[in-house]
């Protein structure tokens, strides 16, 4: 059943242009970054004379890409997410899922998986581009596999925030800044707190839990920090829609 | 007690202290089809929504075929089929995968989802257009698709929020075919203030007014309370109102532009004497027809008298 939600989302993506605009925007944002990187790599590593300063083309092209690419989700996430839910109790078409023999946490998490998936398209893009590096080096797929795993896990958060704030409004355009705005927050929220590392505050930030992926480590203590963040936001949006057939 | 498909017992819902419906109860049998009457704001719509678990009522409960909607709602709404007064349309879907989406999240089995969408588009008249985008099609054809979103997966109770809305003639009589039809195997609810088209397709009205219930009975009894006992008369040389009263039978007399309107004590029947003393003493009569209080006016009757409820069962 969470599947055929999920289906259901997949389907309306592409239904309309949208969603292969916004698939095809992004993969040549990332594929011009790829390029700058391979580029890039002959002229700074031929100008690094000390073995110290060489790296990996894995790392140095994969930096770039992955840096970019939390930072493009940043705000693709949140336009993609916006329609989830306000669209639906725009367009009134909310009752159509509650009448249906479906639970609420089966159309909450339904939704949630059906932007995943699509989001899950763009990740394995970038990891198969970056793959074809293999060609004419020796690349690291291990770096290659982290940084995927922390980009999926960080869209899979940014998407959750997104379902909460689009459960809270009728407005897709207001769910889309609200949640840009708090994606943003808690973003750089470790910046504010740059001086004392060891603040709790600087601990919400998504973006300290992602940068031990884009070093290649996962750690399980970032797992669960994601994991919480999506269970904490989905459970949310399943009380959010409770309310409202409790308060109509 | 095995026949009942829908009981709602003691429906309660309020909106900040504000009751929109209170204390309605009422049961529907299989193979019936309920009218849902009922002015504008009066709760028939927040009814609706109690019974198909879109709305959780304050007080009291619904059971779907003893399926109660608060403990199960998951096997309570796969027997609901439900268009509600906004249709929940998908637009940017065409007409087939939109039936198709609705088909699998009603759990209908993976090898019966075509068969199901042929059948509900065959039996709404949408066949031939299937490949269209719900957006493009009329307001009409969109009601539609919504009646056969509702009863794609077969459910034993269809619940019709003013499904006839917005349709021409021709669609409003294949509409109420297609109630009628549904009506048949299953229950249907059916919401309307269209009052003739509870004649039609009703075989239970129920008469809702500020959220209470004002009449639960068999349409018999409407149709009944609406022949009611007058006569619309019409002379030439109108006699004067003592000598109608002379008639047996007869109660009443009353003027009505140009006209006389006869009221006659119950169980008699004055008619043939009328015509007799009309032709007797040469008043000319050129009309005479029983005088049927409309529908609207029974509507208006019940729904604004200040009196205690009427309650009447149907035999």
């Amino acid at each position: 059943m969470v599947l055929s939600i999920a289906r259901k989302e997949l389907k309306s993506m592409f239904a309309s242009p949208m969603g292969w605009i916004i698939l095809a925007l992004l993969m040549f944002a990332f594929g011009t970054y790829y390029l700058n990187g391979v580029n890039n790599y002959f002229e700074v590593m031929s100008g690094a004379i000390r073995p110290a300063e060489r790296y990996g083309v894995t790392q140095f092209v994969g930096q770039t890409v992955y840096g970019v690419a939390s930072f493009i989700m940043l705000f693709a996430v949140p336009l993609l997410s916006m329609r989830l839910i306000s669209e639906e109790r725009r367009s009134q078409t909310m009752p159509f899922l509650f009448s249906a023999p479906l639970s609420l946490s089966e159309i909450v998490i339904g939704k949630f998986l059906g932007l995943v998936i699509f989001l899950a398209i763009l990740v394995g893009y970038i990891a198969l581009m970056l793959s074809t590096l293999n060609i004419w080096s020796d690349i690291d797929f291990g770096y290659i596999i982290a940084n995927s795993v922390g980009l999926l896990l960080l869209v899979a958060s940014f998407s959750a925030l997104g379902l909460y704030f689009s459960s809270l409004t009728s407005q897709p355009i207001v769910a889309g800044i609200l949640s840009f705005i708090a994606l943003f927050v808690l973003m750089i929220l470790d910046r504010f707190f740059a001086g004392d590392p060891t603040n709790i505050m600087s601990q919400l930030s998504l973006m300290k839990h992602f940068q031990s992926f884009a070093g290649g480590l996962i750690d399980t203590a970032d797992i669960a920090y994601f994991a919480l963040f999506i269970i904490t936001f989905l459970t949310l949006t399943i009380r959010r829609l409770d309310a409202d057939r409790l308060r109509g | 007690m095995d026949n009942l498909t829908v009981e709602a017992i003691e429906l309660t819902r309020l909106y900040g202290g504000r009751a929109a419906v209170s204390d309605v109860s009422f049961s529907l049998a299989k193979g019936q089809v309920l009218g849902f009457l009922g002015p504008n704001g009066a709760g028939k719509s927040t009814t609706m929504k109690m019974l198909t678990g879109n709305l959780a009522p304050s007080a009291g409960s619904v059971k779907i075929c003893g399926i109660d909607m608060m403990e199960n709602p998951k096997e309570a709404k796969a027997l609901i089929g439900y268009l509600p007064e906004m249709r929940p349309l998908y637009k940017e879907f065409t007409v087939d995968e939109y039936l198709t989406i609705a088909a699998r999240l009603h759990k209908v089995p993976g090898k019966h989802i075509k068969k199901a969408v042929e059948s509900a588009k065959a039996r709404c008249g949408l066949t031939h257009m299937s490949k269209r985008l719900i957006e493009n099609l009329s307001n009409g054809y969109q009601q539609r698709v919504g009646i056969a979103q509702a009863i794609i997966h077969n459910p034993m109770v269809v619940i019709l929020d003013e499904p006839t809305v917005g349709l021409d003639p021709i669609q409003i009589r294949d509409i109420r075919a297609l109630i009628k039809e549904i009506g048949q195997e299953h229950s249907v609810i059916v919401s309307t203030h269209i009052l003739p088209e509870v004649e039609m397709v009703c075989d239970h009205v129920q008469i809702i007014d500020k959220g209470k219930l004002v009449f639960n009975g068999g349409i018999d009894v409407l149709k009944r309370q609406r022949v009611g006992n007058k006569l619309m008369l019409g002379f030439r040389n109108p006699p004067t109102e003592a000598a109608l009263l002379q008639i047996s039978g007869v109660a009443e007399v009353e003027q009505v532009d140009g006209m006389m309107r006869v009221r006659f004590a119950e169980g008699s029947t004055p008619h043939e004497a009328i015509v007799e003393a009309s032709v007797k003493q040469g008043w000319g009569l050129y009309q005479i027809a029983p005088d049927q209080t409309s529908l609207e006016d029974v509507f208006v009757q019940l729904t604004y008298q200040e009196a205690a409820p009427v309650e009447e069962k149907a035999a």
